[in-house]
C-alpha cells in the first residue's frame, strides 16, 4: 500500500493505482472525458490534468501512477488552468448550440463546460464540420461534428468487443471517428458506445429527439432477454417506455448492456401490441371485454375436460414470464386437474427429467465462471445468446482462462480459444465421451460406470481434457444449442461426469431470463414448485407430438418457440381451442388461437425473474399496461375463481412470490444439475443426409425483440439463409446465393443457400424462430436440400 | 546536396563516386573492422556499453540523450524477444542529413546496429526509414542484402555464434512517425501515434518487448567510436559533446548541406564553411535545430558554438542539427506561418491541446499574414501556446509552440507592423 495525499486529504491505496482512481475513492472528483474504467488508458483528452508537486508540469491523472509520499493537487492553479485550458481546445470546434442536441442536460462536455469552460469563447476562427457517418441502425453518428476525438467509442469495440468495428482516420484536426468503409456497426454490444460517447456525437437513433433527459422518470428492471438477468434502466414519460439504459451492477451486466436488452423496448408499443380481450367465432376475430372472453375461456376449459378428460389439455408457458405468472398458471393447471404443463419449449430430449434432482442452473455464479480457469463450452452460440457473458468470457481470456469449445462451427468468437471440436450435432456425445475418456487417462486411478471403451480420443478432446485437469478452476457449460439437441440429457450426464473427475463445475447458460424462475416455480410437468412431487403429466414436445384437444398458450407464439414448429402448428390447428394469454397478436396466433388475452409484458408488470445464476431479482412495473391488457398473474387469479378453484385469492404479486417461494427459504438449496446415473449412448447414428443446425437468431428469441423495428433492420435479423460446408455445396452442385428447397418432413422452404466454412460438413445451419422457415421441423432433425425452381 | 566537410561518419567517404555507398568501398575504409574485433575478442557487452558511454555520444535525433546510457537501460538478460530499432524517419523541416547517410554510407549505420544489437542481446533489428526518401530506402535495402551475402548479417556472424538480422521499413511521411512510440505503433502496422509513457521503449516496447531506439547518426556513429576509440571520438568534439555532428545547413547561404564538424565549433564558422550568406545579404536569423527550435536572431548566434550546451544556455536547442539561416529579405510572419502551417497538418490529433491547438495557431497567424490580424492576436497566440506546451503525451505540441514563441519575442516588431499596417515590414519578393 502507498500513502499519498490528494488536496490535502491523507489517504493510502494498493500498488498500481492511478491518480484518478485514488481519487475517487476518497470522493475527490476529476474531470475527465476519455478515461472509463472499463477501458484501456488514452490519455488523449488531457482534462484529467492535475499538479503533483514535483512534477514540472501538470500530468493526467488517469495516467499516471501512485507513487509513495506523492502529494497531488486537483484544484490548484496549475491544475486548475490545465485543466481550463483544455476545456477551451474541446470547445473552439464543438458547436455550441446544446439546446438543438440531443445529448443536452446528459453531456458530460456541457456539464464540464459550466465548471471549467468560459463564458465567451475567444475563438474567432472558422469552426470544424465533419460529415456525419452511417453506423447502422441502433447508433447515429450524424453528428460527428460534436466529436471531442476521446476514443472510448474505438477502444470499445476492440477491447470489449473484441473487435474494432470503428476506428479514428485521418490525423490532427481532420481526424474522423468512423466505421470501416461500407460497413455498420455490428458488435451484438454496440449500443454501449452511445452510453460512452461523452458527448452528442453517438446517441441512440431509435431514442434520439424523440425527449429530453429530464422529463424522463428513471425506473428499475431487470431484462427477460437472456439467462444473465441484466439489470436494466427503463426512462418513461407520460407511461410510456422511452429507452433502456443499463443499471450498473458488477456481478451481472458490469455497466454494460447488450443491444437485445438496450433496444428491444422498440417492440413494447408495436402496432401488434394485443390492447383488448379477442374471441374467434366462425375464424372471425371480435374484439371483447375481459368477462365475456374470460367466461369463453372457463366454458372453452370446462368442455373440453367434460367431452375429453383433463388429460386432452396442455399448458406450455414461455420462460421470458414471471416466476408469478408461472407459479399461477402451474398451480391453476393442478388445481384444474391438467398435469400437463411444461415452459422447455424448445427442448427435445427429455430422459433427464427422472433423473432429475434440482432446478437446473449455471452451476455457478456469474462472478465464479467468468474467473474459471478453463471453460468447456458444450454447443452454444456463445455470442448470440448471452452477448454480455461473451464479452465477459473475452476479458477472462485474456487474464488466461483457457476456453474451450465444442460445437458444429468454429464460430468467431473474437477470443482466442485452447482447444475446439467442430463436429456434427449427432456427433457430440461420443466428442464429450473423447474428453472423459482423456481425463480418465490424465487422473490415475479415476474410473466411471460410462463405457467409454470404444471412444476414440482426438487431439482436440485431448487438449480439453488437458485443460480442464490441469486448471485450479474449471467449468463446463452447455449453451441454448446443446439445451436443445437430442441428445442433451447425455450430454449433460457426461458434463457432470467430467465434473466429477476433474472438479469443474457445470451448468446450463439458460436461455430466457426466467429459465431458472419456471423450473423453481414447477411449471414442469414432473416436478411442482420447488421440487415438490405432483402427478407426472406430458412434456411439451409429447403435447405437440400426441395432440391435445385444447391448449392453454401463456405469453408463447408456438410457431417460434417450439422445437418443431411445423408439429406445433399442426397441433395448435387440430385443436378444439387454443386460448392464448399474450401480449401481442402475432398472425400464428390469430391463425390457430381462438381467444386472445392481452397480458402485460414485464415493464408493466411486477414481478420476478431468477437469472441462470440463480439470483432472484423482483421489480415492479415501470408503466401502465397498454389498452386493456392486465398482468398476467391478476389474470390468472380472476381465472382461477372464475374455475371455482380455491386458493387464488390473491391481493398483491408478493403474496404469490411468497407462497412460491416459500418466503425466507433459500432458493439456492434448489439449484443442482445433478442426474442420478444414466446410461449413455456413445454410438454415433449414421447418417447419410444432412442435418439441421437450427438455432435461435438473437434478434427473434422472445416476443418483444421480435417486435423491435431496430433490432429488425440490423444485419443480424436479415432473413435466415441456408448455411452450408463449401463441400456440401459442391456435392449439391449448388452456387452460392443460389435459391434452395429445404425440406423437412411434409414441409418445405425456399430460401437462399450460402457457404461457411466454418461449418462442420453435414449441417445446415438454418435458423428458426422466423416467418420464413416455421413451416420446417425439428431444429437438429434431417433436412433434405434441393436445387430451387 | 552534399556532404561538405566530413568527419567521423563521411571520414575518407567520397561521396562524388557513385559506388562509395557499396560495402567494398566501406570495408576498404576500413569498415566492418570494429564488429569483427567485437566478435572475435567476444568482447564482453558491458564493455561495448562502457565504450560507447566514454566516447561521449550523445542521441542524435534531436534530444541528446547520452546514447550509452540508453543502451544500459535495456534489460539485456531478459528472455524473450527484444529489439534495436533505428529512427530514420527524418521528417522535421530543415533536416537532410540522416538521408546522406543513407545515401553515402549505409554499412556505418548496418555495422553500427550489428554491434548495438550485439551490447544489448538482441537478434532483430529494424530501420524505419521516412516515406519521402524512396530511392534511398531501396539504396538501404541493396546494403542490406550486401552485409547479408558477406555473412556480417544473419546466423553465425563471421562463424563467431552470433546472429543478428536487420530488415528495413518505409514508412509513409508522417511527420510524427519520428516520435519514437509513435514509430514502434507504426512499424506494427497501427496507426502513427505516441504512446503514454511510462512506460518506456525500454521496457515495453515494438510488440511490448524491451526495445532501444536511436537515431541513424548516432548508430553509424558507433563503429568508428569502437575501432579508434572512445576517446578519439570524444577528443572529436568537446567534454559532454563528444565526436563530430552533422549539421545540415539550409537558408541563405551559399553553399547549403551538410557539414560534420566537430560539436563546440563557432557557428560564424560554420557560416563561413557554407559559403556565407547568399549574395552578401545580412544575416537576419536562424532556427539552429530543426524547425521545433525556437530561433535566435542573428546578431546572437554568430556568438554561440554549435554544440548542445552553449545554444540551449542562449534559449534554443541544437536539435537534430538543421541549421536553417535567414536574411533580412525574410518576413518573420510568413516564415512562422509556413512552421505553424507543418505543425496543424503533422498533429496526429490523439491529444486534445495539440489537435485544436495546431490549428488555432496557424490560423491566427494566417490571418496575420494576410492583413486581417488584429491587436490582441500576438497574446492569444502566447496563450494558446501556453495552454498547449508540456501538456500532451508527446513534444509535438511543444515543438510547434516554441517557434511561436520565439518568433513574436525576437521579431515583434514585424508582427506588430503586420496587425497594424497590413502589410510585411520586410520588402520581399516572395510575398
Amino acid at each position: 500500500m502507498l500513502e499519498i495525499e490528494i488536496d490535502g486529504k491523507k489517504l493510502t491505496v494498493p500498488q498500481g493505482s492511478t491518480v484518478i482512481e485514488a481519487a475517487h475513492s476518497i470522493g475527490t472528483y476529476i474531470p475527465h472525458f476519455c478515461y472509463h474504467k472499463k477501458l484501456s488508458i488514452a490519455a488523449n483528452c488531457r482534462m484529467c490534468l492535475v499538479e503533483v508537486e514535483k512534477a514540472p508540469k501538470p500530468l493526467p491523472a488517469c495516467a499516471t501512477p501512485v507513487t509513495d509520499g506523492m502529494k497531488v493537487h486537483t484544484n490548484s492553479d496549475m491544475a486548475r488552468n490545465a485543466q481550463k485550458g483544455v476545456m477551451e481546445f474541446l470547445l473552439i470546434n464543438h458547436p455550441l448550440d446544446c439546446p438543438i442536441c440531443d445529448q443536452g442536460g446528459e453531456c458530460q462536455l456541457q456539464d464540464l463546460a459550466v465548471g471549467y469552460g468560459n463564458s465567451a469563447s475567444r475563438y474567432q476562427e472558422e469552426k470544424r464540420v465533419v460529415v456525419g457517418k452511417d453506423m447502422g441502425p441502433l447508433i447515429s453518428a450524424a453528428e460527428m461534428t460534436r466529436c471531442i476525438h476521446c476514443t472510448r467509442c474505438v477502444r470499445f469495440t476492440e477491447e470489449i468487443g473484441g473487435f474494432q468495428e470503428i476506428g479514428m482516420a485521418n490525423r490532427g484536426e481532420f481526424s474522423e471517428i468512423l466505421p470501416f468503409l461500407g460497413k455498420t456497426v455490428n458488435s451484438e454490444i454496440s449500443g454501449n458506445v452511445i452510453d460512452l460517447c461523452p458527448v452528442g456525437a453517438l446517441t441512440s437513433k431509435p431514442f434520439r429527439y424523440s425527449a429530453r433527459p429530464w422529463e424522463l422518470s428513471r425506473r428499475k428492471s431487470v431484462s427477460p432477454h437472456d439467462g444473465l438477468g441484466s439489470n436494466l434502466i427503463v426512462q418513461v414519460r407520460t407511461g410510456q417506455v422511452m429507452r433502456v439504459l443499463p443499471l450498473e451492477n458488477e456481478a451481472i451486466n458490469e455497466c454494460w448492456l447488450s443491444d437485445r436488452d438496450r433496444f428491444s423496448y422498440e417492440g413494447l408499443n408495436s402496432e401488434e401490441r394485443l390492447r383488448v380481450p379477442m374471441i374467434k367465432h366462425g375464424g372471425v376475430w371480435h374484439e371483447t371485454d375481459w368477462q365475456t372472453a374470460l367466461e369463453y375461456v372457463v366454458k372453452g376449459l370446462n368442455g373440453v375436460s367434460a367431452d375429453h378428460g383433463k388429460d386432452a389439455i396442455g399448458v406450455l408457458a414461455s420462460p421470458y414470464s414471471t416466476l408469478e405468472e408461472l407459479y399461477l398458471v402451474q398451480k391453476l393447471a393442478r388445481a384444474f386437474g391438467v398435469n400437463n404443463i411444461d415452459h422447455r419449449l424448445r427442448r427435445s430430449d427429455f430422459r433427464g427429467d427422472e433423473a432429475q434432482q434440482g432446478v437446473q442452473w449455471l452451476g455457478s455464479t456469474i462472478l465464479e465462471l467468468v474467473s474459471a480457469k478453463s471453460v468447456l463450452l458444450v454447443g452454444s452460440t456463445q455470442r448470440k445468446e448471452q452477448p454480455l457473458l461473451a464479452a465477459r468470457l473475452r476479458q477472462a481470456v485474456k487474464k488466461g482462462t483457457e476456453l474451450n469449445v465444442l460445437h458444429y462451427a468454429a464460430d468467431e468468437l473474437l477470443t482466442r480459444v485452447n482447444a475446439g471440436i467442430v463436429l456434427p450435432p449427432q456427433a457430440w456425445v461420443a466428442a464429450l465421451g473423447g474428453v472423459l475418456k482423456a481425463v480418465l487417462g490424465l487422473k490415475e486411478g479415476s474410473t466411471t460406470t460410462l463405457d467409454v471403451s470404444a471412444i476414440d480420443v482426438s487431439e482436440d478432446a485431448a487438449r480439453i481434457a488437458a485443460s480442464l485437469v490441469n486448471a485450479e478452476s474449471a467449468a463446463i457449460v452447455l449453451g441454448n444449442v446443446a439445451q436443445h439437441h437430442p441428445d442433451f440429457s447425455q450430454l449433460l450426464m457426461l458434463a457432470q461426469e467430467i465434473g466429477r473427475l476433474t472438479g469443474a463445475r457445470f451448468g446450463l447458460t439458460t436461455e430466457a431470463g426466467n429459465s431458472v424462475g419456471a423450473e423453481l416455480a414447477g411449471a414442469l410437468p414432473k416436478r411442482g414448485p420447488l421440487g415438490t412431487t405432483v402427478t407426472a403429466g406430458l412434456n411439451a414436445r409429447e403435447m405437440l407430438a400426441s395432440p391435445r384437444k385444447a391448449y392453454v398458450l401463456l405469453n408463447t407464439e408456438v410457431e417460434f418457440d417450439s422445437y418443431d414448429s411445423q408439429q406445433a402448428v399442426a397441433a395448435m390447428k387440430a385443436a378444439e381451442t387454443v386460448i392464448a394469454l399474450s401480449a401481442y397478436k402475432g398472425q400464428g396466433l390469430l391463425d390457430y388461437a381462438d381467444v386472445l388475452l392481452p397480458i402485460a409484458p414485464f415493464t408493466e408488470t411486477a414481478g420476478t425473474f431468477v437469472s441462470m445464476e440463480g439470483r432472484v431479482q423482483s421489480f415492479n412495473g415501470v408503466v401502465r399496461p397498454l389498452g386493456e391488457a392486465r398482468p398476467a398473474w391478476k389474470v390468472l387469479r380472476v381465472l382461477g375463481n372464475m374455475l371455482g378453484l380455491s386458493g387464488f385469492a390473491y391481493d398483491s404479486v408478493e403474496e404469490i412470490r411468497g407462497e412460491c417461494l416459500k418466503a425466507g427459504t433459500d432458493v439456492s438449496a434448489n439449484l443442482s444439475n445433478t442426474l442420478s446415473s444414466m446410461p449413455v449412448d456413445f454410438s454415433v447414428a449414421a447418417t447419410a443426409g444432412l442435418i439441421r443446425a437450427g438455432e435461435v437468431p438473437m434478434y427473434h428469441a422472445d416476443a418483444i425483440c421480435r417486435r423491435s423495428p431496430p433490432l429488425q433492420l440490423t444485419a443480424e435479423a436479415a432473413a435466415p439463409r441456408a448455411y452450408v460446408h463449401g463441400s456440401v455445396l459442391q456435392q449439391l452442385g449448388l452456387e452460392e446465393g443460389a435459391a434452395v428447397v429445404a425440406v423437412q418432413g411434409d414441409s418445405q422452404v425456399t430460401l437462399p443457400v450460402a457457404v461457411d466454412n466454418r461449418l462442420a460438413a453435414g449441417v445446415v445451419r438454418l435458423a428458426c424462430a422466423h416467418p420464413t422457415t416455421v413451416a420446417l421441423g425439428g431444429l437438429f432433425d434431417r433436412i433434405e436440400l434441393k436445387r430451387g425452381a | 546536396m552534399a556532404v561538405f566537410v566530413k568527419g567521423v561518419i563521411f571520414d575518407g567517404v567520397d561521396t562524388t563516386q557513385p559506388d562509395c555507398w557499396r560495402l567494398a568501398a566501406y570495408e576498404a575504409r576500413g569498415g566492418y573492422q570494429a564488429l569483427r574485433s567485437i566478435l572475435q575478442a567476444q568482447m564482453p557487452q558491458e564493455d561495448v556499453i562502457a565504450e560507447v558511454k566514454n566516447s561521449g555520444l550523445r542521441g542524435r535525433g534531436g534530444a541528446g540523450f547520452p546514447t550509452g546510457l540508453k543502451w544500459s537501460f535495456m534489460p539485456r538478460s531478459f528472455p524473450g524477444d527484444k529489439y534495436v530499432v533505428c529512427n530514420t524517419d527524418e521528417g522535421e523541416p530543415g533536416t537532410f542529413k540522416d538521408r546522406d547517410i543513407l545515401r553515402y554510407n549505409p554499412h556505418a549505420l548496418i555495422e553500427g546496429m550489428i554491434i548495438a544489437g550485439y551490447a544489448m542481446g538482441t537478434r532483430v533489428g529494424y530501420n524505419y526509414i521516412h516515406g519521402e526518401i524512396f530511392a534511398e530506402y531501396e539504396l538501404f535495402e541493396a546494403a542490406l542484402d550486401e552485409a547479408r551475402a558477406a555473412g556480417y548479417l544473419g546466423e553465425n556472424i563471421l562463424g563467431t555464434g552470433f546472429s543478428f538480422d536487420l530488415f528495413a521499413h518505409h514508412g509513409y511521411g508522417a511527420y510524427i512517425c519520428g516520435e519514437e512510440t509513435a514509430l514502434l505503433e507504426s512499424l506494427e502496422g497501427k496507426k502513427g501515434q505516441p504512446r503514454f509513457k511510462p512506460p518506456f521503449p525500454a521496457s515495453f516496447g515494438l510488440y511490448g518487448k524491451p526495445t532501444t531506439i536511436n537515431n541513424t547518426e548516432s548508430f553509424a556513429s558507433v563503429p568508428f567510436i569502437i575501432r579508434d576509440g572512445a576517446q578519439k571520438f570524444l577528443e572529436a568534439g568537446k567534454p559532454n559533446n563528444g565526436g563530430t555532428k552533422l549539421f545540415s545547413v539550409s537558408g541563405h547561404v551559399n553553399r547549403p548541406g551538410n557539414y560534420e564538424i566537430p560539436l563546440g565549433t563557432p557557428f560564424s564558422a560554420l557560416l563561413e564553411m557554407a559559403g556565407g550568406m547568399k549574395d552578401g545579404s545580412r544575416l537576419k536569423a536562424v532556427i539552429p535545430g530543426g524547425s521545433s527550435a525556437p530561433v535566435l536572431p542573428g546578431e546572437v548566434m554568430m556568438d554561440l558554438t554549435m554544440d548542445y550546451d552553449s545554444i540551449s544556455k542562449a534559449g534554443s536547442m541544437l536539435g537534430s542539427g538543421a541549421v536553417i539561416v535567414m536574411n533580412d529579405q525574410v518576413c518573420m510572419v510568413k516564415a512562422l506561418e509556413r512552421l505553424a502551417y507543418f505543425y496543424h497538418e503533422e498533429s496526429c490529433g490523439q491529444c486534445t491541446p495539440c489537435r485544436e491547438g495546431t490549428g488555432w495557431l496557424y490560423r491566427v497567424i494566417h490571418r496575420i499574414e494576410n492583413g486581417q490580424g488584429r491587436p490582441e492576436d500576438l497574446d492569444l497566440l502566447n496563450s494558446v501556446g501556453n495552454n498547449m506546451a508540456g501538456r500532451t503525451i508527446c513534444a509535438l505540441a511543444d515543438a510547434a509552440v516554441f517557434p511561436v514563441r520565439s518568433f513574436t519575442k525576437h521579431f515583434r516588431d514585424e508582427f506588430e507592423y503586420h496587425i497594424e499596417h497590413r502589410k510585411c515590414l520586410v520588402e520581399h519578393k516572395w510575398c
